[in-house]
C-alpha cells in the first residue's frame, strides 16, 4: 500500500478529486496549507506599509491506495493538476505500513 | 432606561408643542432661548415678556433626532468596524471593545459635566457648571423644556436634543484617538486617559470653537460686542468650523500622534507583517461612516433648511472626489488601486469637508475632496515615514492632516467669490459679507490660528494625560500579553473560533 501526498494549486482541487475518483480511489483527505517553493511570493501594500508574502496558499491532497494503483494515481494527479506554469506543486509517495477501518476493524486492503 | 427617558422627553415635548399650538397661547417657557439660558435668568426674562416664546419646529426636531442617531451609528458600529478590520485578528475584539466602551464612557461624562463645561456661559476657554447632570433642561413640575439656539433668530430646539446631538460628537472624537495606540494599550489606561483628555481638551476646544450666545440675544447693534465677548475664544476670532475640523479631527489626530510617540511602537513594527485582518469589515465601516456623516455634517446646521442641504451635498460630493483621487494616487505612485485606499479616501474626504460642509459652495467640495484624497495619501505614507511613530491606524495622517487641510481651505472657499455662502457681517445685521469685502487672506489667517491653538492645546493636554496615566496605571500591556493578543489577554475572549 502507498500513501500519495500531493501539494497542488487550490483551484485545481475539484479536477484532481474527479480524476482520482475516476480511477477508483475510494477516499481522500484535503488540507489547506501554505508554503514556498520556486514560485515567488507577492507583495501586498496597505497604505504606507508593504509586506512580502512568502508563503502561498496551496492544497494538500492525501490518498491511501493499493500499490498496484500507484502509477495510475500519479498520472491522474499529474494530468489534472497541471497548468504548465510555475507553482503547480509536487507529489510525494510513501510506503504505507498498515490501514485499519475504525468502524469494522477491517485492515489493510479491505480497509482502503 | 436612559433611552426610555429620552423617548418620553421627546414625546412630551412634541405633545407639549402640539398643545401650545392648538391653544394658540404663548408657551410659558423662559424668553431666553439660547442654550446657555440660566434658570436664574428666567424670572427676569419673564418680566419683559411681550412676544410669545418660540416653539421648536417639528421638522427641525425630527431632523436633529435623526442626525443624532446617525452620528451614534458612526461610532458604533461604523468606526469600530473600520478600525476593527485594520488590526490583526488577535486584537479585533479589543478594538471593537475600546470604541464601544469609550463611546459609552464619554456619553456618561457628557451628561454629568461635559455638556455644561462645553456649552454654558463661562469664560472664553471653559464653560460653567450650570448644567451639571443636565439640571434645568426639563422642569418636571410644569412639563417645560429649556430651549437651545440654532443659527436663525426665533428658531429653537429643545435643549435636550442639542445635548444628545453634541454628546455623540464628544464620544466619537474620543473614539478616533484609539486607532493610534491600537494593539498595545492597556484597557484601563485607555479609559483613564480618555477621562482626562475629554475633560481638559475636548470640552474646552468645543467651548472655544462652538459656544456663543445664539442669534436671539443680538437685539441691537449696541450689544453685539458684549455678546461676542461671551462666546468662545476661537468663535470670537471668527474661526469657521461647521461640524468639527478643529474640535473633532485635529483635536483627536494630535492626541493620537502624541499617544503613538509616548506608548511606543508595537513589538515587531517594521519587521513583522501587520496587515489588516479583514478589509471587508473596514469597507463596511467606511461605508457606514459615510452614511452617518450626513447626520454629523448636515445635522450641524441645527435646522432642516438649505444650509443643511448644502452641507449634505458637500459631504456626499467631497467624499466621492476623495475616493477617486486617493485610488488614482495609489495607482500612479504605488502601482495598484486598493480597497483599503478607497475606504481611507472616503474617510479623508469626510474629514476634510467637515469644517467646510455648510461653509463652502459646490466648487469648494470638488477641490477640498480631491485635495484630501491626495494629501492624506501622503499623510499615511511619506509623512508617516518622516514622523517615525507607529500611529497604527493612521489617525494623524487622515484625521489631523485632513482636518487641517479642510480647516484652511474652508477659509478660502467660504468666500462668495468662490461660490461660498460667506459669513454674517455681525449677528444683529445678519446679512453675509459680500464678495467685494471678503478677504480670503484674512480668513485663512484666522483659520490657521485656530488650527494652531487646537494643535498646541490638544498636544499638551494629551502629553500630560498620557504621562499621568503611564505613571499610575501604565499605558502599555506586557510584552507577553501583546504577543498573545489583547482579545484573550485583556478580555478573555476571541473574535474568531476555528
Amino acid at each position: 500500500m502507498k500513501l500519495v501526498t500531493a501539494i497542488i494549486k487550490p483551484f485545481k482541487l475539484d479536477e484532481v478529486r474527479e480524476a482520482l475518483s475516476a480511477i477508483g480511489v475510494q477516499g481522500i483527505t484535503v488540507t489547506e496549507v501554505k508554503g514556498f517553493g520556486r514560485q515567488k511570493g507577492h507583495t501586498e501594500l496597505y497604505r504606507g506599509a508593504e509586506y512580502v508574502v512568502d508563503f502561498l496558499p496551496k492544497v494538500k491532497v492525501e490518498a491511501a491506495i493499493k500499490s498496484e494503483m500507484l502509477e495510475q494515481a500519479i498520472e491522474a494527479i499529474e494530468k489534472s493538476a497541471n497548468t504548465g506554469k510555475i507553482g503547480d506543486g509536487k507529489i510525494f509517495v510513501f510506503d504505507l505500513e498498515k490501514v485499519i477501518r475504525i468502524r469494522t476493524g477491517e485492515t489493510d486492503a479491505a480497509a482502503l | 432606561m436612559k433611552k426610555l427617558c429620552a423617548f418620553l422627553a421627546v414625546v412630551l415635548s412634541l405633545a407639549f408643542a402640539g398643545v401650545t399650538l392648538a391653544q394658540d397661547k404663548p408657551a410659558a417657557t423662559p424668553e431666553k432661548a439660547a442654550a446657555e439660558a440660566k434658570p436664574a435668568a428666567a424670572p427676569e426674562a419673564k418680566k419683559e415678556e411681550a412676544k410669545p416664546a418660540p416653539t421648536p419646529n417639528k421638522g427641525d426636531v425630527a431632523w436633529m433626532l435623526t442626525s443624532t442617531a446617525l452620528v451614534l451609528m458612526m461610532s458604533v458600529p461604523a468606526l469600530a468596524l473600520f478600525y476593527g478590520g485594520m488590526v490583526r485578528s488577535k486584537n479585533a475584539l479589543s478594538m471593537l471593545m475600546q470604541v464601544f466602551v469609550v463611546f459609552s464612557l464619554v456619553t456618561v461624562l457628557w451628561c454629568i459635566y461635559g455638556y455644561s463645561l462645553a456649552f454654558t456661559e463661562g469664560n472664553s476657554f471653559f464653560g460653567g457648571f450650570d448644567r451639571l447632570f443636565l439640571k434645568g433642561t426639563f422642569d418636571s413640575d410644569k412639563g417645560e423644556f429649556s430651549m437651545a439656539a440654532t443659527f436663525s433668530k426665533g428658531v429653537v430646539l429643545p435643549e435636550l436634543v442639542y445635548v444628545a446631538f453634541q454628546a455623540t460628537f464628544a464620544a466619537i472624537t474620543c473614539c478616533l484617538i484609539l486607532g493610534a495606540i491600537a494593539e498595545r494599550a492597556k484597557f484601563s489606561a485607555v479609559l483613564a486617559f480618555i477621562v482626562l483628555w475629554f475633560t481638559f481638551s475636548y470640552a474646552p476646544i468645543a467651548h472655544m470653537v462652538w459656544f456663543w450666545m445664539g442669534p436671539d440675544v443680538y437685539t441691537s447693534a449696541k450689544v453685539v460686542d458684549e455678546m461676542n465677548g461671551k462666546a468662545g475664544l476661537l468663535w470670537q476670532w471668527g474661526a469657521l468650523d461647521f461640524a468639527g475640523g478643529t474640535v473633532v479631527h485635529i483635536n483627536s489626530g494630535i492626541a493620537g500622534l502624541v499617544g503613538a510617540y509616548l506608548i511606543g511602537r508595537r513589538i515587531g513594527y517594521g519587521k513583522e507583517a501587520m496587515p489588516p485582518h479583514n478589509l471587508t469589515l473596514t469597507m463596511i465601516g467606511a461605508a457606514l461612516l459615510w452614511t452617518g456623516w450626513f447626520g454629523f455634517n448636515a445635522g450641524s446646521a441645527l435646522e432642516a433648511n438649505g444650509i443643511a442641504g448644502l452641507a449634505f451635498i458637500n459631504t456626499y460630493l467631497a467624499t466621492a472626489c476623495a475616493v477617486l483621487s486617493w485610488i488614482a494616487g495609489e495607482a500612479i505612485f504605488k502601482g495598484k488601486p486598493s480597497m483599503l485606499g478607497a475606504a481611507s479616501g472616503a474617510v479623508a474626504g469626510l474629514v476634510a469637508i467637515t469644517p467646510a460642509a455648510g461653509n463652502v459652495g459646490i466648487p469648494g467640495a470638488f477641490v477640498i475632496g480631491t485635495a484630501a484624497g491626495l494629501v492624506c495619501l501622503w499623510g499615511v505614507s511619506g509623512l508617516k515615514k518622516m514622523l517615525g511613530a507607529d500611529d497604527s491606524l493612521d489617525v494623524f495622517g487622515v484625521h489631523a492632516i485632513g482636518g487641517i487641510l479642510g480647516a484652511l481651505l474652508t477659509g478660502v472657499f467660504n468666500s462668495p467669490a468662490l461660490g461660498g455662502p460667506s459669513f454674517p457681517v455681525d449677528w444683529f445685521v445678519g446679512t453675509a459679507v459680500p464678495a467685494k469685502d471678503y478677504s480670503i487672506a484674512a480668513q485663512l489667517w484666522i483659520q490657521a490660528k485656530a488650527v494652531g491653538v487646537t494643535f498646541v492645546w490638544s498636544g499638551v493636554v494629551a502629553a500630560i494625560s498620557y504621562k499621568l496615566v503611564d505613571w499610575t496605571i501604565g499605558l502599555r500591556v506586557s510584552e507577553e500579553d501583546e504577543r498573545e493578543g489583547l482579545d484573550t489577554s485583556a478580555h478573555g475572549e476571541a473574535a474568531y473560533r476555528m
